[in-house]
């Protein structure tokens, strides 16, 4: 069936935009999140929203289920493909095709690098705020499928708050633009729908004005503990920092080992706390931040961007530094509230010392996203199980204390099954009756984000224990 | 169980009057009243303190009036990590009561008298949506009841979360023809310690705008009231040191800008038979403001003006704005609502509906209260 499909959009794209080689359709067999691997059966590379178009509407004419990919670079799946469908990529679509600095705003294609938006307006005194770890990689339309954050969103927001219209292929192959028009805020709720709502074609994305100053401090306390109530006592004193990110002992070493970005000695914990805005703002607000870091044992105060760019190098570069003190290791995305951030801390120590299965934290504080490496020696047998075992009980412990089972890397094919756990029955049907109104077949990124997929047109159900509505 | 009553002429909705009043205290009582309306085929309509109820179309029917005014807890205030937690009912100035001691505030400039399910229903902001957002960028967890009962929610009550589809977004401006909204979770900010207003006037309002666009002084708004003879800019800083920044903003402006109060204007809608919504660039102000005739307010950082219009020059005007903007018309007199056509033009009208006959196939919540008759 995708023999016939493949000549069919051949004749619609150039034919050099579709790929059925098996060789080279493996390039595309994962994302960022390579335990979970699928040959997808087609791959297209369209360079413009009527080939995206062109390509849905032959999917759904076959039934042929279909996954779009920016740069794969996502951790949970979210681009996986499927061997019996289409995986249409969007790296060809890669122009920047509007700046409006007078109206801060910037026009993209979804295939441009995130960071590419910034470096265009960077001579302006401009940014793109979101600035997700893979910035230097990722995809403007990948980031609007999985509302990514980044470092600096304590302040600044996520993607769904610097979107500002999203031109669409919808899952049954129309053209459509989602802004702030009349109508459901439909713009809202498809950044961060991880591709199940249809495909991006052009995204119109707020430029942020630099700011004056920028203030970063390196802290080093002895105890995680100590760190954890140095940032309680930030929040507290009413300081929303650019940035507040945490690495405990383990995460030091591994960044240490790695990169050599000189951390203190010793430290327990080490905090990084950035301030940025108007020079008035940040200098009474970075006096208060010092002030209120003094259980810390050395701070460090960045004399330059270059020196920031060194304090920031260890966190950064902390993920794949793991790689140097454990063969193999798993990426978690968890969030709590951030006062629980202390008992939830103590409590993935244990879970640690018990199962005997090392744990390095790294965590944007300020906002209770943890992100735990879990660490573990695939030569070991069984060793990957223990670790999953362990990766598992830690989103158990974000549920428990309110917290959610991913803060930025999204649901995709590896939390569905944890949905559950956050969510009712009821809850993800009333989800899934969206997904109904836009992709009624069901074609659209199929099996991501939801456990059990709702068959569209089915009653929805009464919640469970409640009485029937014939009973009045 | 939740006071019921017949409807009286005081709970009339754009002189529509219900059948019969609902007022639950619980949110298990406003699913009980939600299964009742769905199992008798009973339409609902949702209210608050009413200060918006005049806003949107004329329900074609309304069997049950359903008041949020007793869904009123705080559920919690979890001030440690900047989140609240509370029912639709609770009025916008009892919450900021509720979050000053802690020196905390949801950032949403709605009248302090609408409820947090009417600010939420109709999406409403004011000045300082230019440096927080709107309501969809505040709220970070909905619980509502469907149109058949269920009680369900989507979000939760941590400021960063990507699990499942972020309906709340979705049912924040939807009028309350989605679901009824019983409760919600905002992110919350500090309470600035200094606040200071920048204020100028002059001919060329846009230069002064763009001026503080570009600046690196991060007003909070920068707000506009004028007309296409003359207008006044104002900008507003908050902050640890916003009078520094506002010195700094009046040496930027030149001219007469000057440090003042807040203009009594200031996040209040112009007065008029009509009130349109426009929405445009931010550097479309000149065109704006000169459309001719009509009173203009609004975010100007933001490109969202509110345009005060007598009666009888709102269909042209309507018609001539719609021909380059997304033009909507907030209230209007009754009699000239299917003239005006409150919403105008969608390029999503048919996803909207799709969506409308996913979440309420009986088409029972808020019938008509929204675009294209939803």
């Amino acid at each position: 069936m995708l023999q016939g499909l493949a000549e069919e959009l051949r004749r619609v794209l150039r034919p050099d935009s579709v790929i059925d080689d098996p060789v080279r359709l493996r390039t595309y067999e994962c994302d960022g999140l390579t335990v979970h691997r699928a040959r997808p059966g087609l791959v297209v590379l369209p360079e413009a929203a009527e080939e995206v178009a062109a390509v849905v509407r032959a999917c759904v004419a076959r039934g042929v289920p279909y996954v779009a990919r920016g740069s794969g670079t996502g951790l949970s799946g979210g681009a996986l493909p499927r061997t019996d469908g289409v995986l249409v990529v969007t790296s060809r679509m890669r122009r920047i095709l509007e700046i409006d600095l007078d109206d801060q705003r910037a026009v993209v294609e979804p295939g441009v690098i995130n960071l590419d938006v910034s470096k265009a307006v960077r001579p302006d005194g401009y940014h793109y705020a979101p600035d997700p770890s893979s910035q230097q990689i990722c995809s403007i339309g990948g980031n609007v499928a999985e509302n990514s954050g980044g470092a600096h969103c304590l302040k600044y927001g996520f993607t769904a708050n610097h979107v500002l219209a999203c031109e669409i292929v919808t899952p049954e192959g129309e053209i459509v633009t989602l802004d702030d028009g009349p109508g459901y805020d439909l713009l809202g709720a498809f950044v961060g729908a991880e591709g199940t709502l249809g495909i991006t074609t052009k995204v119109t994305v707020r430029l942020t004005r630099n700011p004056e100053v920028v203030q970063t401090l390196l802290a080093a306390f002895s105890s995680i503990e100590q760190a954890g109530e140095a940032v309680s006592a930030i929040i507290g004193a009413g300081i929303v920092p650019a940035a507040i990110e945490m690495m405990d002992a383990l995460a030091i070493e591994a960044a240490e080992a790695a990169v050599a970005c000189g951390y203190p000695e010793n430290a327990g914990a080490v905090l990084i706390v950035e301030l940025d805005g108007p020079e008035p703002e940040v200098a009474h607000q970075f006096a208060q931040v010092k002030a209120l870091c003094l259980d810390a044992f050395e701070q460090r105060v960045a004399r330059d961007d270059a020196d920031r760019a060194l304090i920031w190098k260890g966190r950064k570069s902390a993920f794949a530094a793991v790689g140097r003190i454990s063969p193999a290791y798993i990426v978690q995305d968890g969030v709590v509230p951030r006062t629980s951030l202390p008992r939830v801390l103590a409590s993935i120590d244990r879970l640690s010392r018990e199962s005997g299965v090392k744990v390095a934290n790294v965590f944007h504080a300020g906002d209770g996203n943890l992100h735990p490496l879990v660490l573990f020696d695939d030569a070991e047998e069984g060793a990957e199980e223990r670790a999953e075992g362990v990766s598992g009980a830690i989103l158990d412990l974000c549920i428990t204390h309110g917290g959610s089972i991913t803060g930025e890397h999204g649901v995709g094919v590896d939390k569905a099954r944890y949905m559950p756990r956050m969510f009712t029955d009821a809850d993800l049907d009333t989800m899934q009756l969206l997904r109904c109104a836009l992709d009624p077949a069901g074609l659209c990124n199929p099996g991501k984000v939801f456990p059990t997929p709702r068959l569209c047109g089915e009653i929805p159900r009464v919640r469970r224990g409640e009485p029937e509505g014939e009973l009045y | 169980m939740s006071a019921s009553r017949p409807g009286g002429p005081g709970d009339e909705v754009l002189g529509v009057r219900p059948v019969r009043v609902e007022r639950p205290e619980t949110v298990e009582e406003a699913a009980e009243a939600l299964r009742r309306a769905h199992a008798e085929g009973l339409t609902v309509v949702p209210r608050g303190n009413g200060t918006r109820l005049h806003w949107g179309g004329v329900p074609r029917s309304c069997d049950v009036l359903l008041d949020t005014r007793s869904l009123d807890r705080v559920v919690e205030h979890a001030a440690g990590d900047l989140v609240v937690t509370v029912e639709a009912g609770v009025p916008l100035a009892r919450l900021a009561e509720v979050l000053s001691p802690a020196g905390q505030q949801l950032a949403l400039d709605s009248p302090v008298e609408a409820t947090v399910g009417g600010a939420l229903a109709t999406a409403s902001a004011g000045p300082r949506r230019l440096l927080y957002g709107t309501p969809r960028d505040l709220l970070i967890g909905v619980t509502v009841v469907r149109a058949d009962g269920a009680i369900v929610k989507s979000g939760g009550k941590v400021v960063k979360n990507v699990a499942g589809y972020d309906l709340g977004k979705l049912y924040t401006g939807s009028f309350g023809t989605l679901g009824l909204i019983v409760r919600a979770s905002f992110r919350l900010h500090p309470v600035p310690a200094q606040h200071a207003y920048v204020t100028v006037s002059g001919r060329e309002p846009l230069k002064a705008v763009l001026a503080l666009l570009h600046s690196p002084l991060v007003p909070s708004a920068i707000e506009l009231d004028g007309d296409a003879s003359g207008s006044e800019v104002v900008a507003l800083f908050e902050g640890s040191a916003a009078q520094a920044r506002a010195a700094e903003a009046v040496r930027l402006l030149g001219g007469d800008a000057r440090v003042g109060e807040e203009p009594a204007w200031w996040g209040a809608y112009p007065e008029g038979e009509v009130l349109v919504e426009l929405r445009a660039k931010p550097s479309e102000l000149p065109d704006v403001l000169s459309v001719g005739g009509v009173r203009v307010r609004g975010s100007a950082g933001s490109g969202v003006w509110f345009l005060a219009v007598p009666a009888s020059e709102a269909a042209e005007l309507v018609v001539r704005l719609r021909a380059r903007w997304t033009a909507i018309v907030r209230h209007a007199p009754v009699a000239l609502h299917d003239e005006l056509d409150l919403w105008g033009p969608s390029s999503t009208l048919a996803l909207t509906r799709r969506v409308k006959d996913q979440f309420d196939p009986g088409h029972r919540l808020s019938p008509g209260r929204f675009i294209g008759g939803v």
